[in-house]
């Protein structure tokens, strides 16, 4: 049994600390946000938000989350969840919930990033429908608010 | 009388379209589905402004076997021009039916009526009654004969695209989502050798073995991975020997085919003498979903209900019927979106991966999932082609015009009608299916030769389709077909013909081009982008030569001590007729101009003996947010014309304005895809 700080409460879970993040947080927890891209920490669409930071989770064990807190899109309530969903800045949506997760990590440190600061915090994350012009124009458009 | 669109004729019943709920709601079942291509909201626009009603009002209900019309497959672009007419026409049959009613009903003359969101009043009587009032869970009875006047064309509102609410905010709703209680998880084990030595799991996990096929799975996915990474490694399969020289053997054995007016026939292929030629060619290109294909599957009391993201469930059915034994009456399939496809991926053999795994344990639902080393390894991919174009110039004028492209199959779905069946597990399992021996396509615009033939006008054109049986890796539809590589070269031999002859290539191009349409997006790019000067190339085209016309100029950066090429801009400019969507429309010539280019900077599956080497996301690199330019993009909209399929149509041109722009900005031709810096520094060697 383990205890998780998850959008924030108090989750007690049953499971051993070397599994990897991603199946308690989808199929024991029932966070679906969190996609199963490749379990390589190669493509970003597993992320959450670890003590505010952008972190994957298909590939570190459960343990590494345990005392820290995790945040996932569920509950986030990000400005930047209504700016992609306005501006269509979205094609099949696999991939959206890293970016999500990485523009929040951004947004939280630095509110007025600029073009450089933005791109580079999203370039772990692939998206292979090619909706990145659309994504990055809503996102320039958001940090200039 | 004007004819019913094709979809209607197939399925002439009113009610197997439209229903209204006694809630107000109204039904609209469709054949064909979301890929994150935008569809649902497209459709759902067009049915609100024909019934005239909100389009909240709209409910889809998309893709079930038995349940929606037989719509065959998602692809090809075709889903606006062939499903949106039905709609359009069923909805507006709905709407007539519903005011003569309401005429009736009111005692008013029908011309008196006025609709507001699904209310009817008149002129004639402050009485109104609602479209539930009148056919609130009440069937139409009506069989379609013929077509009636549609709404007016005028502009379809902007909504945010129905599909992506729930995306945004994390909710379930893609096929790896799925869930069920006691529920297993499962992963096959495959390789492309055969099965020598089976390495049996450990732990709580089951294994399935079916000739080779094998499948574990548990009620734990973590242990589920586990177990299939170990019984992969030591397990040990025959090498599959695979033939390694891909542009050789295309160049190698073929059935040649003359196109005339766009049609393949076997005639002899004339051997004209070309003053000018060149040779260019693309490597084998994966779809690269994002997401790994997966399935989910219950089979009890001898039937099979199945959950997948397969671009053709209708024609799905049959053969998982066949390869499990059943009556095709007992196989259900649920169309569920899967992460982006482009084309035909892993989808269907993942569907019948998960139907055997299902039969194994019967009454237990499965999800069965790919893991990503499969899905780089196993799924069907775009193939190489090479296209060997020629001219005869006289006076800077092209007199002869040669275009000819040698390629394996572009297209192997698996379809019913066929002594094989194209799918992977069945190739499996004991005793296996055989597999459908590649045909070539000899319809218009299919596969090889999609956009071979030119959209320019020249005095001798000889087009040639070239179909290579065996090729070492499977391959089918990738995005667009053959059209990205023949407009590719197109494009490329334009700019090289129009160099050589010292014009310019925007006049070289318009001085052959007839059709005013194709003129005036070639003009729009060129204004849109403030002109061709500088590192910049053009590209354009007519997708399959009757839908959206898309011309792109693109401007790039290359560095001359890396030889690395970047993308700064895109500018876009299409014409696809009616436009039901804008942001939805420019949004999929935006994403097709950027995975063109992740395709021709990038992209090429590797493979060796023992098979392929592009395994994950390290080995098959695809384009980075760095790597992204500014993309920018004018549609021309013709309200009064038919809407164009446009979600391939800007995958050619911009293949072509890239190499046309690496060429401006340093003088060297990259004729092989992909433009790599490797790749740049052997073309510039080459050229010297």
């Amino acid at each position: 049994m383990i205890s998780l700080d998850i959008n924030g409460s108090i989750t007690e879970v049953e499971t051993t600390d070397d599994v990897p993040a991603i199946f308690v947080l989808r199929n024991v927890l029932d966070i679906k946000s969190v996609k199963l891209g490749c379990g390589l920490e190669q493509c970003g669409s597993c992320a959450v938000l670890l003590d505010g930071e952008p972190t994957l989770t298909c590939s570190k064990a459960i343990g590494d989350f345990v005392g820290r807190t995790i945040e996932t899109i569920e509950q986030m309530q990000s400005p930047i969840q209504e700016a992609l969903l306005q501006g269509n800045a979205i094609q099949c949506g696999y991939c959206i919930n890293g970016i999500i997760v990485a523009a929040e990590g951004l947004f939280r440190r630095d509110s007025h990033p600029d073009r450089a600061t933005i791109i580079r915090a999203l370039e772990p994350h692939l998206c292979r429908c090619g909706a990145h012009p659309r994504i990055i124009r809503v996102l320039m458009e958001l940090a200039s608010r | 009388m004007k004819e019913l669109p094709q979809s209607l004729r197939n399925t002439p019943e009113l009610d197997r379209w439209v229903a209204v709920r006694q809630d107000g709601k109204i039904l609209v079942y469709v054949g064909k589905v979301e890929l994150g291509q935008g569809i649902l909201t497209a459709f759902t626009l067009i049915a609100a402004m024909e019934l005239s009603v909100e389009s909240k009002r709209i409910e889809l209900v998309t893709a079930r076997t038995g349940i929606t019309p037989n719509e065959g497959v998602t692809a090809g672009s075709m889903s606006i021009e062939t499903t949106g007419a039905a709609i359009r026409q069923a909805c507006a049959w709905a709407r007539q039916i519903i005011l003569e009613a309401a005429s009736q009903y009111l005692t008013v003359s029908l011309e008196s009526l006025i609709v507001r969101d699904g209310v009817v009043s008149s002129s004639e009587t402050s009485d109104l009654v609602s479209y539930q009032d009148l056919f609130g869970g009440r069937p139409f009875n009506k069989h379609l004969e013929f077509s009636i006047d549609e709404m007016s064309s005028q502009s379809h509102p902007k909504i945010v695209r129905i599909d992506l609410e729930p995306k945004v905010r994390g909710k379930g709703v893609f096929i790896h989502d799925k869930s069920w209680a006691n529920m297993l998880h499962a992963r096959v084990v495959r390789s492309r050798g055969q099965l020598v030595d089976l390495f049996p799991p450990k732990g709580k996990v089951r294994l399935f073995r079916n000739g080779d096929f094998i499948a574990i799975c548990g009620t734990d996915e973590a242990e589920v991975v586990d177990a299939q990474t170990e019984v992969l490694a030591r397990s040990t399969w025959t090498s599959p020997n695979l033939k390694v020289d891909v542009m050789e053997q295309l160049k190698g054995t073929n059935e040649a085919f003359l196109l005339r007016d766009g049609i393949p026939v076997r005639e002899d292929v004339p051997d004209p003498v070309l003053e000018f030629e060149r040779q260019y060619s693309r490597p084998y290109l994966m779809h690269g979903s994002i997401g790994p294909s997966a399935a989910a599957a219950i089979y009890q009391n001898d039937r099979i209900v199945i959950w997948c993201s397969s671009q053709g469930i209708e024609l799905l059915k049959p053969l998982i019927a066949r390869v499990l034994s059943i009556e095709i009456d007992s196989v259900s399939i649920i169309y569920v979106q899967g992460a982006g496809c482009y084309g035909h991926n892993g989808a269907d053999d993942v569907a019948l991966d998960a139907a055997l795994t299902a039969q194994a344990i019967p009454g237990r639902h499965v999800l069965l999932k790919w893991t990503r080393e499969q899905e780089h390894m196993f799924e069907p991919y775009g193939p190489a082609m090479i296209m060997r174009m020629g001219a005869n110039l006289m006076g800077g004028d092209i007199t002869d015009w040669s275009h000819d492209v040698a390629s394996f199959t572009h297209v192997s779905r698996p379809a019913p009608g066929r002594p094989g069946i194209d799918l992977l597990g069945s190739t499996e399992v004991d005793p296996p299916f055989p597999s459908n021996e590649p045909k070539p396509r000899l319809g218009r615009e299919v596969g090889i030769h999609r956009n071979a033939l030119p959209l320019y006008s020249f005095e001798n054109v000889r087009v040639v389709k070239r179909f290579v049986p065996r090729s070492p890796l499977r391959t089918s539809a990738l995005r667009s077909l053959g059209a990205h590589g023949n407009v590719f070269a197109i494009e490329s031999f334009m700019d090289e013909l129009a160099i050589h002859s010292g014009k310019d290539p925007f006049s070289f191009r318009l001085k052959y081009i007839q059709d005013p349409r194709a003129r005036a997006v070639l003009r729009s790019v060129v204004e849109l982008a403030g002109g061709l000067e500088g590192s910049r190339g053009l590209g354009i085209a007519q997708y399959k030569n009757q839908q959206c016309y898309a011309a792109v100029i693109c401007e790039v950066d290359v560095n001359n001590d890396t030889a690395a090429i970047k993308a700064k801009n895109i500018w876009i400019a299409a014409d696809a007729g009616r436009v039901v969507d804008l942001d939805g429309l420019t949004n999929q010539l935006e994403g097709g101009a950027i995975q063109a280019l992740s395709w021709c900077l990038k992209e090429a599956v590797h493979f060796d003996e023992d098979g392929v080497t592009s395994v994950d996301w390290d080995t098959y690199p695809i384009i980075r947010f760095s790597e992204i330019p500014e993309v920018t993009t004018v549609v021309i909209d013709h309200p009064k014309e038919r809407s164009l399929g446009a979600g391939e149509a800007t995958l050619g041109p911009t293949a072509g304005a890239l190499g046309n722009a690496v060429y401006a900005a340093c003088g060297v031709r990259v004729r092989d895809l992909p433009m790599t810096s490797q790749q740049l520094r052997k073309s510039a060697a080459v050229s010297l």
